[in-house]
Protein backbone atom coordinates (compact mmCIF):
# COMPACT_ATOMS: atom_id res chain seq x y z
CA UNK A 1 0.00 0.00 0.00
CA UNK A 2 1.69 3.03 -0.76
CA UNK A 3 1.81 5.63 1.63
CA UNK A 4 -0.53 8.55 0.68
CA UNK A 5 1.29 12.29 1.76
CA UNK A 6 -0.61 15.00 3.12
CA UNK A 7 1.29 17.88 3.95
CA UNK A 8 -2.09 20.08 5.22
CA UNK A 9 -2.41 18.67 8.42
CA UNK A 10 1.25 19.89 9.11
CA UNK A 11 0.71 23.53 7.31
CA UNK A 12 -2.54 23.62 9.57
CA UNK A 13 0.23 24.18 12.55
CA UNK A 14 2.96 25.84 10.37
CA UNK A 15 2.58 28.52 13.20
CA UNK A 16 3.45 26.05 16.01
CA UNK A 17 6.47 25.46 13.96
CA UNK A 18 7.55 28.84 13.31
CA UNK A 19 7.18 29.61 16.68
CA UNK A 20 9.32 26.98 17.83
CA UNK A 21 11.77 28.10 15.79
CA UNK A 22 11.77 31.47 17.17
CA UNK A 23 12.21 30.06 20.51
CA UNK A 24 15.08 28.07 19.40
CA UNK A 25 16.95 31.03 17.41
CA UNK A 26 16.52 32.93 20.91
CA UNK A 27 17.62 30.29 23.15
CA UNK A 28 20.67 29.94 20.69
CA UNK A 29 21.48 33.37 20.89
CA UNK A 30 21.17 34.13 24.94
CA UNK A 31 23.11 30.73 25.02
CA UNK A 32 25.82 31.46 22.27
CA UNK A 33 26.53 35.01 24.00
CA UNK A 34 26.87 34.06 27.50
CA UNK A 35 28.70 30.69 26.22
CA UNK A 36 31.45 32.11 23.97
CA UNK A 37 31.83 34.80 26.90
CA UNK A 38 32.35 32.17 29.72
CA UNK A 39 34.53 30.52 26.60
CA UNK A 40 36.95 33.37 26.38
CA UNK A 41 37.24 34.13 29.86
CA UNK A 42 38.08 30.39 30.59
CA UNK A 43 40.41 29.88 27.85
CA UNK A 44 42.42 33.15 29.20
CA UNK A 45 43.08 31.75 32.25
CA UNK A 46 43.99 28.38 30.76
CA UNK A 47 46.11 29.90 28.49
CA UNK A 48 47.85 32.36 31.24
CA UNK A 49 47.72 29.12 33.53
CA UNK A 50 46.24 31.66 36.45
CA UNK A 51 46.01 29.67 39.54
CA UNK A 52 43.41 27.78 40.90
CA UNK A 53 40.93 28.59 37.70
CA UNK A 54 43.15 27.14 35.47
CA UNK A 55 42.97 23.64 37.67
CA UNK A 56 39.02 24.61 37.98
CA UNK A 57 38.33 25.11 34.19
CA UNK A 58 40.03 22.04 33.17
CA UNK A 59 38.30 20.11 35.13
CA UNK A 60 34.88 21.96 33.86
CA UNK A 61 35.86 20.83 30.19
CA UNK A 62 36.58 17.55 30.66
CA UNK A 63 33.72 17.26 32.35
CA UNK A 64 31.08 19.06 30.09
CA UNK A 65 33.19 17.66 26.99
CA UNK A 66 32.93 14.13 28.28
CA UNK A 67 29.25 14.01 29.31
CA UNK A 68 26.18 13.85 26.86
CA UNK A 69 24.81 17.02 26.53
CA UNK A 70 20.86 15.23 27.31
CA UNK A 71 22.34 13.74 30.81
CA UNK A 72 23.83 17.26 31.73
CA UNK A 73 20.09 18.52 30.72
CA UNK A 74 18.31 16.01 32.56
CA UNK A 75 20.84 16.76 35.82
CA UNK A 76 19.78 20.66 35.63
CA UNK A 77 16.05 20.21 35.39
CA UNK A 78 15.24 17.11 37.41
CA UNK A 79 18.26 16.72 39.60
CA UNK A 80 19.19 20.03 40.66
CA UNK A 81 15.14 20.53 42.39
CA UNK A 82 16.64 17.66 44.97
CA UNK A 83 19.14 20.10 46.12
CA UNK A 84 16.81 23.28 46.32
CA UNK A 85 17.34 24.88 42.80
CA UNK A 86 14.35 24.61 41.08
CA UNK A 87 15.04 26.41 37.36
CA UNK A 88 12.13 26.46 34.96
CA UNK A 89 12.52 24.38 31.21
CA UNK A 90 13.77 27.81 29.71
CA UNK A 91 16.34 28.47 32.46
CA UNK A 92 17.77 24.99 32.56
CA UNK A 93 17.68 25.01 28.67
CA UNK A 94 19.68 28.38 28.22
CA UNK A 95 22.07 27.23 31.53
CA UNK A 96 22.69 23.63 29.76
CA UNK A 97 24.07 25.37 26.29
CA UNK A 98 25.75 27.75 28.25
CA UNK A 99 27.08 25.59 30.28
CA UNK A 100 27.60 23.64 27.41
CA UNK A 101 29.03 25.84 24.46
CA UNK A 102 31.11 27.13 27.36
CA UNK A 103 33.02 24.14 27.60
CA UNK A 104 33.91 23.56 23.82
CA UNK A 105 34.61 27.29 22.87
CA UNK A 106 36.70 27.40 26.02
CA UNK A 107 39.44 24.71 24.39
CA UNK A 108 38.74 26.31 21.16
CA UNK A 109 39.45 29.96 21.70
CA UNK A 110 42.73 28.77 23.99
CA UNK A 111 43.59 26.95 20.85
CA UNK A 112 43.80 30.24 18.70
CA UNK A 113 45.46 32.30 21.91
CA UNK A 114 48.40 29.52 21.93
CA UNK A 115 48.63 29.75 18.47
CA UNK A 116 49.40 33.48 18.82
CA UNK A 117 53.46 33.88 18.15
CA UNK A 118 55.61 35.22 21.41
CA UNK A 119 57.06 37.82 19.13
CA UNK A 120 53.97 39.88 18.33
CA UNK A 121 53.43 40.59 22.06
CA UNK A 122 56.89 41.49 22.56
CA UNK A 123 55.93 43.74 19.72
CA UNK A 124 53.03 44.91 21.72
CA UNK A 125 55.40 45.55 24.71
CA UNK A 126 58.12 47.28 22.51
CA UNK A 127 55.17 49.86 20.82
CA UNK A 128 54.13 50.28 24.45
CA UNK A 129 50.67 49.03 24.28
CA UNK A 130 49.07 48.91 27.16
CA UNK A 131 48.09 45.31 29.13
CA UNK A 132 44.15 45.93 28.24
CA UNK A 133 44.80 47.23 24.25
CA UNK A 134 47.32 43.75 23.72
CA UNK A 135 44.98 41.99 24.87
CA UNK A 136 42.42 43.11 23.09
CA UNK A 137 44.48 43.71 19.54
CA UNK A 138 47.21 41.60 19.78
CA UNK A 139 45.57 38.02 21.42
CA UNK A 140 41.95 38.68 21.53
CA UNK A 141 41.01 39.63 17.86
CA UNK A 142 43.95 37.18 16.36
CA UNK A 143 42.68 34.48 18.12
CA UNK A 144 38.88 34.75 17.54
CA UNK A 145 39.83 35.27 13.63
CA UNK A 146 41.91 32.47 13.92
CA UNK A 147 39.25 30.03 15.29
CA UNK A 148 36.45 31.73 14.17
CA UNK A 149 35.14 29.10 11.69
CA UNK A 150 35.88 26.45 14.17
CA UNK A 151 34.03 28.64 16.99
CA UNK A 152 30.57 29.12 14.63
CA UNK A 153 30.79 25.26 13.72
CA UNK A 154 30.42 25.00 17.20
CA UNK A 155 27.53 27.27 17.53
CA UNK A 156 25.83 25.93 14.77
CA UNK A 157 25.83 22.28 16.89
CA UNK A 158 24.89 23.88 20.14
CA UNK A 159 21.83 25.53 17.88
CA UNK A 160 21.21 21.79 16.73
CA UNK A 161 21.41 20.19 19.91
CA UNK A 162 18.88 22.25 21.40
CA UNK A 163 16.61 20.06 19.79
CA UNK A 164 16.69 17.78 22.98
CA UNK A 165 15.56 20.40 25.12
CA UNK A 166 12.15 19.18 24.26
CA UNK A 167 12.96 16.47 26.40
CA UNK A 168 12.13 18.78 29.24
CA UNK A 169 9.25 20.35 27.68
CA UNK A 170 10.96 23.31 26.29
CA UNK A 171 8.78 24.66 23.71
CA UNK A 172 11.11 24.89 20.78
CA UNK A 173 10.93 23.67 17.81
CA UNK A 174 11.51 20.18 17.98
CA UNK A 175 8.99 20.76 20.75
CA UNK A 176 6.38 21.70 18.35
CA UNK A 177 7.26 18.95 15.80
CA UNK A 178 6.82 16.06 18.60
CA UNK A 179 3.71 17.81 19.05
CA UNK A 180 2.32 18.34 15.98
CA UNK A 181 2.76 14.95 15.03
CA UNK A 182 1.45 13.22 18.44
CA UNK A 183 -1.63 14.81 17.03
CA UNK A 184 -1.94 13.82 13.16
CA UNK A 185 0.65 11.22 13.37
CA UNK A 186 1.97 12.66 9.74
CA UNK A 187 5.64 11.70 11.20
CA UNK A 188 7.38 11.80 7.59
CA UNK A 189 5.23 14.92 6.87
CA UNK A 190 5.99 16.69 9.99
CA UNK A 191 9.42 15.95 10.48
CA UNK A 192 10.62 17.09 6.68
CA UNK A 193 9.23 20.36 7.45
CA UNK A 194 11.11 20.55 10.49
CA UNK A 195 14.33 19.43 8.95
CA UNK A 196 13.70 21.98 6.39
CA UNK A 197 13.42 24.57 8.68
CA UNK A 198 16.40 23.51 10.99
CA UNK A 199 18.52 23.38 7.78
CA UNK A 200 17.73 26.97 6.52
CA UNK A 201 18.26 27.91 10.58
CA UNK A 202 21.66 26.48 10.24
CA UNK A 203 22.24 28.16 7.08
CA UNK A 204 21.25 31.63 8.16
CA UNK A 205 23.29 31.29 11.25
CA UNK A 206 25.98 30.28 9.20
CA UNK A 207 25.98 33.00 7.23
CA UNK A 208 25.40 35.56 9.95
CA UNK A 209 28.26 34.32 11.60
CA UNK A 210 30.73 34.65 8.88
CA UNK A 211 29.26 38.22 8.19
CA UNK A 212 30.20 39.11 11.39
CA UNK A 213 33.54 37.59 11.30
CA UNK A 214 34.52 39.59 8.17
CA UNK A 215 33.28 42.46 9.51
CA UNK A 216 34.40 42.94 12.81
CA UNK A 217 37.32 40.10 13.68
CA UNK A 218 38.48 38.70 10.31
CA UNK A 219 38.67 42.29 8.90
CA UNK A 220 39.64 44.53 11.19
CA UNK A 221 42.98 44.26 11.70
CA UNK B 1 -15.17 -51.07 10.77
CA UNK B 2 -13.70 -48.76 7.80
CA UNK B 3 -13.54 -45.35 8.49
CA UNK B 4 -15.67 -44.03 5.41
CA UNK B 5 -15.79 -40.10 5.12
CA UNK B 6 -19.24 -40.22 5.82
CA UNK B 7 -18.96 -42.05 9.29
CA UNK B 8 -16.17 -39.89 10.44
CA UNK B 9 -18.38 -36.91 9.96
CA UNK B 10 -21.14 -38.57 11.58
CA UNK B 11 -18.41 -39.58 14.49
CA UNK B 12 -17.33 -35.69 14.15
CA UNK B 13 -21.09 -34.41 14.78
CA UNK B 14 -21.73 -36.80 17.44
CA UNK B 15 -18.90 -36.11 19.35
CA UNK B 16 -19.41 -32.36 19.08
CA UNK B 17 -22.95 -32.62 20.10
CA UNK B 18 -21.56 -34.24 23.13
CA UNK B 19 -18.58 -31.58 23.92
CA UNK B 20 -21.01 -28.66 22.95
CA UNK B 21 -24.41 -29.63 25.43
CA UNK B 22 -22.28 -29.07 28.61
CA UNK B 23 -22.00 -25.21 27.34
CA UNK B 24 -25.32 -24.49 27.72
CA UNK B 25 -25.98 -25.92 31.07
CA UNK B 26 -25.33 -24.09 33.87
CA UNK B 27 -22.00 -23.18 34.64
CA UNK B 28 -22.85 -21.86 38.24
CA UNK B 29 -23.76 -25.55 38.78
CA UNK B 30 -20.63 -27.05 36.70
CA UNK B 31 -18.19 -25.24 39.01
CA UNK B 32 -19.57 -25.85 42.27
CA UNK B 33 -19.91 -29.73 40.94
CA UNK B 34 -16.25 -29.57 40.02
CA UNK B 35 -15.24 -27.43 42.94
CA UNK B 36 -12.58 -25.81 40.63
CA UNK B 37 -13.45 -22.13 39.25
CA UNK B 38 -10.97 -21.55 36.30
CA UNK B 39 -10.44 -17.51 35.71
CA UNK B 40 -8.30 -16.26 32.92
CA UNK B 41 -5.65 -13.38 34.49
CA UNK B 42 -3.21 -11.29 33.01
CA UNK B 43 0.11 -11.52 33.62
CA UNK B 44 1.77 -8.52 32.02
CA UNK B 45 0.18 -5.47 33.68
CA UNK B 46 0.92 -4.59 37.36
CA UNK B 47 -1.14 -3.86 39.48
CA UNK B 48 -3.06 -5.67 37.98
CA UNK B 49 -1.45 -8.77 37.61
CA UNK B 50 2.17 -9.72 37.15
CA UNK B 51 4.52 -12.74 38.01
CA UNK B 52 5.91 -12.42 41.61
CA UNK B 53 9.31 -12.94 42.42
CA UNK B 54 7.90 -16.31 43.11
CA UNK B 55 7.26 -17.37 39.81
CA UNK B 56 3.20 -17.06 40.84
CA UNK B 57 0.99 -14.71 39.45
CA UNK B 58 -0.04 -11.84 41.63
CA UNK B 59 -1.93 -8.52 41.87
CA UNK B 60 -5.13 -7.06 41.91
CA UNK B 61 -6.75 -9.42 39.53
CA UNK B 62 -5.81 -12.15 41.18
CA UNK B 63 -7.16 -11.55 44.37
CA UNK B 64 -9.87 -10.56 43.09
CA UNK B 65 -10.37 -14.01 41.66
CA UNK B 66 -9.32 -15.30 45.01
CA UNK B 67 -12.43 -13.46 46.43
CA UNK B 68 -14.88 -15.70 44.54
CA UNK B 69 -13.56 -18.58 44.47
CA UNK B 70 -13.80 -18.54 48.48
CA UNK B 71 -17.18 -17.30 48.70
CA UNK B 72 -18.11 -19.59 46.28
CA UNK B 73 -16.00 -21.90 48.50
CA UNK B 74 -14.04 -24.19 45.34
CA UNK B 75 -10.67 -24.29 44.60
CA UNK B 76 -8.82 -21.59 42.40
CA UNK B 77 -7.44 -22.50 39.04
CA UNK B 78 -5.52 -19.36 37.01
CA UNK B 79 -4.81 -19.29 33.75
CA UNK B 80 -2.29 -16.52 32.45
CA UNK B 81 -3.55 -14.54 29.54
CA UNK B 82 -3.01 -11.66 27.41
CA UNK B 83 -5.36 -8.35 26.13
CA UNK B 84 -5.70 -10.28 22.57
CA UNK B 85 -6.70 -13.78 23.78
CA UNK B 86 -8.52 -13.02 27.20
CA UNK B 87 -12.02 -13.57 25.65
CA UNK B 88 -11.43 -15.97 22.88
CA UNK B 89 -10.51 -18.16 26.42
CA UNK B 90 -13.76 -17.60 28.13
CA UNK B 91 -15.90 -17.96 24.76
CA UNK B 92 -14.77 -21.09 23.67
CA UNK B 93 -15.09 -22.16 27.41
CA UNK B 94 -11.56 -22.85 28.47
CA UNK B 95 -12.37 -20.02 32.04
CA UNK B 96 -15.08 -19.88 33.90
CA UNK B 97 -14.46 -16.06 34.45
CA UNK B 98 -12.32 -13.53 32.73
CA UNK B 99 -11.02 -11.10 35.42
CA UNK B 100 -8.30 -9.47 33.66
CA UNK B 101 -8.56 -5.54 33.68
CA UNK B 102 -11.40 -5.80 31.23
CA UNK B 103 -13.18 -2.50 30.20
CA UNK B 104 -16.00 -2.27 29.18
CA UNK B 105 -17.46 -1.44 25.23
CA UNK B 106 -20.00 -2.03 23.17
CA UNK B 107 -18.00 -4.57 20.81
CA UNK B 108 -16.78 -6.31 23.98
CA UNK B 109 -20.56 -6.38 25.19
CA UNK B 110 -22.09 -7.86 21.62
CA UNK B 111 -19.94 -11.13 22.78
CA UNK B 112 -19.88 -11.76 26.34
CA UNK B 113 -21.38 -10.30 29.49
CA UNK B 114 -20.21 -8.39 32.03
CA UNK B 115 -20.33 -8.10 36.21
CA UNK B 116 -20.53 -5.46 38.35
CA UNK B 117 -17.23 -3.05 38.01
CA UNK B 118 -14.73 -4.34 40.47
CA UNK B 119 -12.17 -1.86 40.71
CA UNK B 120 -11.56 1.70 39.25
CA UNK B 121 -9.93 2.72 36.31
CA UNK B 122 -8.95 5.81 34.95
CA UNK B 123 -7.08 8.52 33.87
CA UNK B 124 -7.08 11.96 35.83
CA UNK B 125 -5.16 14.83 36.94
CA UNK B 126 -3.40 13.83 40.53
CA UNK B 127 -1.71 16.12 42.75
CA UNK B 128 -0.56 16.89 46.39
CA UNK B 129 -2.69 16.66 49.29
CA UNK B 130 -3.22 20.21 49.70
CA UNK B 131 -3.76 21.17 46.32
CA UNK B 132 -7.56 22.63 46.07
CA UNK B 133 -8.64 21.39 42.93
CA UNK B 134 -12.43 20.66 42.72
CA UNK B 135 -13.17 21.94 38.96
CA UNK B 136 -11.30 22.37 35.63
CA UNK B 137 -11.25 26.22 36.57
CA UNK B 138 -8.99 25.59 39.44
CA UNK B 139 -6.15 24.36 36.95
CA UNK B 140 -6.16 27.90 35.76
CA UNK B 141 -2.76 29.27 36.67
CA UNK B 142 -1.10 25.53 37.25
CA UNK B 143 1.40 23.64 35.51
CA UNK B 144 0.50 20.25 34.71
CA UNK B 145 2.79 17.36 33.71
CA UNK B 146 1.18 15.06 30.91
CA UNK B 147 3.21 12.71 28.02
CA UNK B 148 2.79 14.31 24.92
CA UNK B 149 0.04 12.36 22.94
CA UNK B 150 -1.57 10.01 25.33
CA UNK B 151 -5.04 9.67 25.60
CA UNK B 152 -4.79 11.68 28.81
CA UNK B 153 -3.11 14.74 26.57
CA UNK B 154 -5.46 14.87 24.23
CA UNK B 155 -8.50 15.17 26.96
CA UNK B 156 -6.81 17.52 28.75
CA UNK B 157 -6.08 19.57 26.10
CA UNK B 158 -9.68 19.55 24.81
CA UNK B 159 -10.98 21.12 28.25
CA UNK B 160 -7.99 22.56 29.99
CA UNK B 161 -8.26 26.20 30.56
CA UNK B 162 -6.40 29.06 28.54
CA UNK B 163 -4.36 29.80 31.86
CA UNK B 164 -3.72 26.15 32.87
CA UNK B 165 0.04 25.43 31.77
CA UNK B 166 0.85 21.75 30.14
CA UNK B 167 4.31 20.47 30.33
CA UNK B 168 4.46 17.77 27.69
CA UNK B 169 7.30 15.46 28.43
CA UNK B 170 8.16 12.29 25.74
CA UNK B 171 7.53 9.29 28.44
CA UNK B 172 5.55 8.46 31.44
CA UNK B 173 8.83 8.63 33.43
CA UNK B 174 9.68 12.24 32.36
CA UNK B 175 6.19 13.01 33.14
CA UNK B 176 6.63 11.72 37.22
CA UNK B 177 10.21 12.94 36.98
CA UNK B 178 8.95 16.30 36.65
CA UNK B 179 6.34 15.40 39.03
CA UNK B 180 8.22 14.41 41.56
CA UNK B 181 11.15 16.89 41.33
CA UNK B 182 8.28 19.92 42.08
CA UNK B 183 8.78 20.97 38.68
CA UNK B 184 5.06 21.00 38.24
CA UNK B 185 1.57 21.73 40.37
CA UNK B 186 -0.31 18.66 39.22
CA UNK B 187 0.17 15.60 36.67
CA UNK B 188 -2.31 14.37 34.42
CA UNK B 189 -1.62 10.43 34.32
CA UNK B 190 -4.06 7.30 34.94
CA UNK B 191 -4.27 5.38 38.45
CA UNK B 192 -2.22 2.56 37.81
CA UNK B 193 1.08 5.17 37.35
CA UNK B 194 0.20 6.99 40.48
CA UNK B 195 1.06 3.48 41.87
CA UNK B 196 4.30 3.27 40.51
CA UNK B 197 4.74 6.56 41.78
CA UNK B 198 3.42 5.21 45.55
CA UNK B 199 5.96 2.18 45.09
CA UNK B 200 8.87 4.47 44.47
CA UNK B 201 8.29 7.79 46.29
CA UNK B 202 6.13 7.05 48.87
CA UNK B 203 5.95 10.48 50.40
CA UNK B 204 4.47 12.57 47.50
CA UNK B 205 1.78 10.13 46.08
CA UNK B 206 -0.01 12.21 44.09
CA UNK B 207 -3.91 12.03 44.91
CA UNK B 208 -7.08 12.33 42.89
CA UNK B 209 -8.14 15.66 41.38
CA UNK B 210 -9.78 15.73 38.30
CA UNK B 211 -10.97 12.30 36.46
CA UNK B 212 -10.24 12.84 32.47
CA UNK B 213 -11.73 9.35 31.51
CA UNK B 214 -13.22 7.04 33.28
CA UNK B 215 -13.04 3.12 32.56
CA UNK B 216 -13.53 0.68 35.59
CA UNK B 217 -12.64 -3.21 35.04
CA UNK B 218 -15.34 -5.87 34.88
CA UNK B 219 -15.59 -9.31 34.86
CA UNK B 220 -16.60 -11.19 32.05
CA UNK B 221 -18.81 -13.77 31.74
CA UNK B 222 -20.03 -15.76 28.96
CA UNK B 223 -23.68 -15.14 27.75
CA UNK B 224 -26.24 -16.83 28.97
CA UNK B 225 -25.14 -17.86 32.10
CA UNK B 226 -27.59 -15.54 34.38
CA UNK B 227 -26.94 -18.07 37.31
CA UNK B 228 -23.11 -17.37 37.03
CA UNK B 229 -23.43 -13.48 36.59
CA UNK B 230 -26.00 -12.84 39.26
CA UNK B 231 -23.69 -14.70 41.71
CA UNK B 232 -20.80 -12.82 40.51
CA UNK B 233 -22.39 -9.43 41.15
CA UNK B 234 -23.64 -10.85 44.31
CA UNK B 235 -20.04 -11.50 45.66
CA UNK B 236 -18.97 -8.08 43.86
CA UNK B 237 -21.75 -6.41 46.17
CA UNK B 238 -21.13 -8.11 49.38
CA UNK B 239 -17.40 -7.77 48.86
CA UNK B 240 -17.84 -4.02 48.47
CA UNK B 241 -20.28 -3.73 51.28
CA UNK B 242 -18.13 -5.84 53.49
CA UNK B 243 -14.92 -4.18 52.88
CA UNK B 244 -13.26 -6.68 51.44
CA UNK B 245 -12.99 -5.49 47.57
CA UNK B 246 -11.74 -2.37 49.17
CA UNK B 247 -8.66 -3.91 51.21
CA UNK B 248 -7.76 -5.21 47.28
CA UNK B 249 -8.01 -1.85 45.95
CA UNK B 250 -5.94 -0.18 48.50
CA UNK B 251 -3.15 -3.51 48.59
CA UNK B 252 -2.41 -3.46 44.77
CA UNK B 253 -4.00 0.64 43.83
CA UNK B 254 -3.14 2.47 47.15
CA UNK B 255 -6.48 4.20 46.87
CA UNK B 256 -10.04 3.25 48.66
CA UNK B 257 -12.50 1.93 45.90
CA UNK B 258 -14.66 4.94 44.96
CA UNK B 259 -17.94 5.09 46.68
CA UNK B 260 -19.53 5.27 43.11
CA UNK B 261 -18.24 2.46 41.17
Amino acid sequence: MAYQFDFIPVLQNVDLLLQGAGFTLALTAVGTLLGVGLGIIGAVLRAWRIKPFNTLFGVYVELIRNTPFIVQLFFIFFGLPALGVRLTEWEAAVLAMVINLGAYSTEIIRAGIQAIPHGQLEAAAALAMSRVETFRYVVLRPALAKVWPALSSQIIIVMLGSAVCSQISTEELSFAANFIQSRNFRAFETYLVTTLIYLAMAILIRQLLAWFGRRFIQGAR
Amino acid sequence: MTLTPRRLLTALFASLAIGVSPAFADGLADITERGVLKVAVPQDFPPFGSVGPDMKPRGLDIDAAQLLADKLAVKLELTPVNSTNRIPFLTTGKVDLVISSLGKNPEREAVIDFSAAYAPFYLGVFGPDDAAITSLDDLDGKTISVTRGSIEDIELSKVAPKGATLKRFEDNNSTIAAYLSNQVDLIASGNVVMVAIAERNPKRVPVMKLKLKDSPVYVGVNKNETALLDKVNAIIAAGKADGSLNAVSEKWLKQPLPADL
